[in-house]
């Protein structure tokens, strides 16, 4: 078993199953909160996906889009609890 | 040699994200997931890149795999409290089960202000106006 196999059938699934799992969090989350925690957990496997899939498809470039992935994450964490703060003052 | 390496690591990282992936469906509560989910997947990504670092094996990409890593690790932290905070002043609820919450009656209501009783946060407001 080569370690191409081994990407592709292994480790790719696991990590779709896991994003999966992520995404029902994000539908039946109670609280707008929780739905701002599974998306910041989205990106970040998205950033893990991203990663395997440049070694599968053997190209680097990929992981310029993981670097712009995790500034897009902590970006949208910051502005959400940012005014989710901002809303609970002013009510 | 460097296969088995790959392997390994992109294995563990795998398995340290299905595991964040398992505890934030699993958690009863919006503060445990978050405590889950930021150390377990920092952890596993970390490991991912790491093992594409050592696949691509040139120097450019590895500094590259190491400013993510660097960049990943100094802003979970800094997102996580930022959610935590503002969700603990839009009254979601603790856990019904936890034992004690050491927060309660120290934040000011109107001000978000932070100090060991809320009689002194006025206090604290007051001599600011005054002055």
């Amino acid at each position: 078993m080569s370690v191409y196999d081994f990407l592709y059938y292994i480790i790719l699934p696991v990590l779709a199953i896991s994003n999966l799992l992520i995404f029902i969090r994000f539908l039946i989350g109670p609280t707008l909160s929780d739905r701002v925690v599974a998306l910041d957990l989205l990106l970040t496997t998205g950033i893990g996906i991203i990663t395997i899939y440049s070694i599968y498809t053997d190209q680097p470039a990929f992981l310029d889009i993981a670097m712009i992935m995790a500034l897009i994450a902590f970006l949208s964490t910051v502005a959400f609890s940012y005014y989710l703060d901002k809303r609970e003052k002013n009510e | 040699m460097n296969d088995y390496l790959i392997i390994i690591l992109s294995a563990l990282g795998a398995i340290f994200i299905l595991l964040a992936a398992i505890g934030i469906i699993r958690m009863p509560d919006l503060y445990l997931r978050i405590s889950v989910t930021t150390k377990a997947a920092t952890l596993g990504v970390g490991l991912l890149l790491i093992s594409a670092a050592i696949y691509f094996n040139e120097i450019g990409i590895t500094s590259r795999v190491l400013a993510i890593i660097t960049f990943i690790l100094l802003t979970a932290p800094v997102g996580a409290h930022m959610i935590g905070r503002a969700s603990y002043f839009s009254g979601v609820k603790l856990w019904s089960k936890s034992k004690e919450d050491d927060l309660k009656g120290k934040y000011h209501p109107k001000t978000h202000g932070l100090a060991s009783g809320i009689d002194e946060i006025e206090e604290k407001n007051e001599s600011k106006k005054s002055i």
